[in-house]
């Protein structure tokens, strides 16, 4: 029926997440038939990307320099360090303008299920950061789950020599959240953690 | 096939874009698997944390099937646990621990001594001996249980104050007396439940079951101590007192 090159490319498209073979198929389609304006620019740009994109050095953020655009820039405050577990979570953080500071990407969380120990994940280039004299605050900024959490602890425990202040994101009740529908532990955390209004 | 019980959320494993598969632990069915639609979603995410209840349905067209999982919520523990490096620690260390069980066997007693451990997590002065008893609980129901009814030497019953390493029975002070270095010293609390309980009787009590667990289920399952557990005894040296 379709020639191979375009079944590959529909099989490669329905690996993406949130796709399946029928929408892949679809966005085949769609860029087939917008071949000019469409297919070609996005041949370019996944060529262009994969040629360009490095993991910088300093945080193990993903850019197309080394050191990445965030490490790069005069601007941000280089006494402050936020921890994440992934690139995705640094691009959160960054979207909604939460840190001025730096990133430390860990590449995962310790996990017994998936055999992730703490020599898999960037700890020694964070000791090294924070050891450098300059770093004053590690922002913890780990997932709220059980194993992003014990990741926190570890990294804790980690800095304790150091002559670091190390917080972490407070756990509550989010914008928009209604206590109806909160689950019983975070409720009692942001009871716990509330604060003077 | 269908079953409905409450248990503990042991761990929780991503399964496509939506689904996770779960471990749960019941009074009944013991350690289960199964799939919940929707588990990565922000509803249920939360409450799939392990160490937190859930009233799970589980359904499957076959017994040996992987099955589905309908839950909900009833004591949420892993928000208060996550607030302490310690307790974040023992409650890892306990799911990762109760993996160890074969799959679909109801195991009763244990499921108590967990929830009665788990529920008391805000509590040191608690917790600590019941972490001890939750491993001998596991030892035991696991076929591996200690004999400390009489010295494995003389066969008395009076003055046991030790355990040895190998055969995991007591042994009386006269007994041990030319084996001190070899045998563990028995916290008192392991044979009179009303005993006083102090750090040095749990870190003696962790050593006992530790090397039990090692050598006796971990080295038949090839499987290696949870990571949880050393870093809950790497915390505990530094403690002096409860």
């Amino acid at each position: 029926m379709i020639g191979p090159e375009i079944e590959t490319l529909i099989n490669l498209l329905s690996r993406m997440p949130g796709l399946g073979p029928r929408s892949a198929r679809r966005a085949v389609l769609h860029l087939v038939r917008k071949r000019e304006s469409l297919l070609l620019p996005l041949a370019d740009a996944l060529q262009t990307a994969r040629d360009s994109i490095v993991t910088c050095t300093t945080c193990g953020a993903i850019d197309t320099i080394d050191p990445c655009t965030i490490c790069a820039d005069p601007r941000r405050d280089d006494s402050v360090i936020c921890v994440v577990e992934d690139v995705g979570d640094l691009w959160a953080l960054e979207r909604a303008k939460a840190t001025k500071g730096r990133y430390h990407v860990l590449g995962g969380v310790l996990s017994a299920l998936d055999g992730v120990g703490p020599e898999d994940l960037s700890l020694a280039g964070l000791k090294t950061r924070c050891d450098t004299g300059l770093v004053q605050e590690v922002i913890l900024a780990t997932n709220a789950t059980v194993e992003g959490q014990s990741t926190a602890h570890y990294i804790m425990d980690m800095l304790k020599g150091s002559d670091v202040k190390v917080s972490r994101l407070a756990h509550g009740v989010p914008v928009g959240g209604e206590l109806d529908y909160l689950d019983d532990g975070t409720l009692a955390e942001a009871m716990k953690s509330r604060t003077e209004f | 096939m269908q079953w409905n019980a409450e248990g503990i959320v042991l761990s929780s494993r991503r399964h496509g874009e939506t689904s996770v598969i779960i471990e749960v632990f019941t009074k009944e069915f013991g350690r289960c698997a199964g799939l919940v639609r929707g588990g990565t979603g922000r509803r249920l995410r939360p409450v799939l944390q392990p160490g937190n209840s859930v009233q799970a349905d589980w359904k499957a067209r076959l017994s040996e099937h992987l099955g589905v999982f309908t839950v909900e919520a009833t004591t949420a523990r892993v928000a208060a646990a996550m607030a302490h490096p310690k307790t974040l620690a023992a409650l890892t260390s306990v799911c990762a621990l109760l993996r160890f069980l074969p799959e679909r066997n109801g195991y009763p007693r244990l499921y108590d001594t967990t929830c009665t451990l788990l529920d008391n997590l805000d509590d040191m002065d608690v917790w600590l001996p019941l972490m001890v008893r939750f491993e001998l609980a596991l030892l035991e129901e696991t076929g591996f249980g200690l004999d400390l009814e009489s010295c494995a030497a003389n066969g008395s019953n009076l003055n046991l104050t030790h355990i040895s390493p190998r055969s995991g029975r007591a042994v009386s002070a006269e007994a041990a007396e030319p084996y001190l270095d070899k045998l563990f010293p028995m916290p008192q609390f392991f044979r009179d439940a009303r005993a006083a309980v102090s750090l040095e009787d749990v870190k003696n009590g962790l050593a006992i079951t530790g090397h039990f667990l090692t050598v006796r289920l971990l080295h038949q399952l090839e499987e290696n101590m949870p990571e949880s557990r050393a870093r809950l005894l790497h915390m505990l040296d530094d403690l002096t007192d409860f």
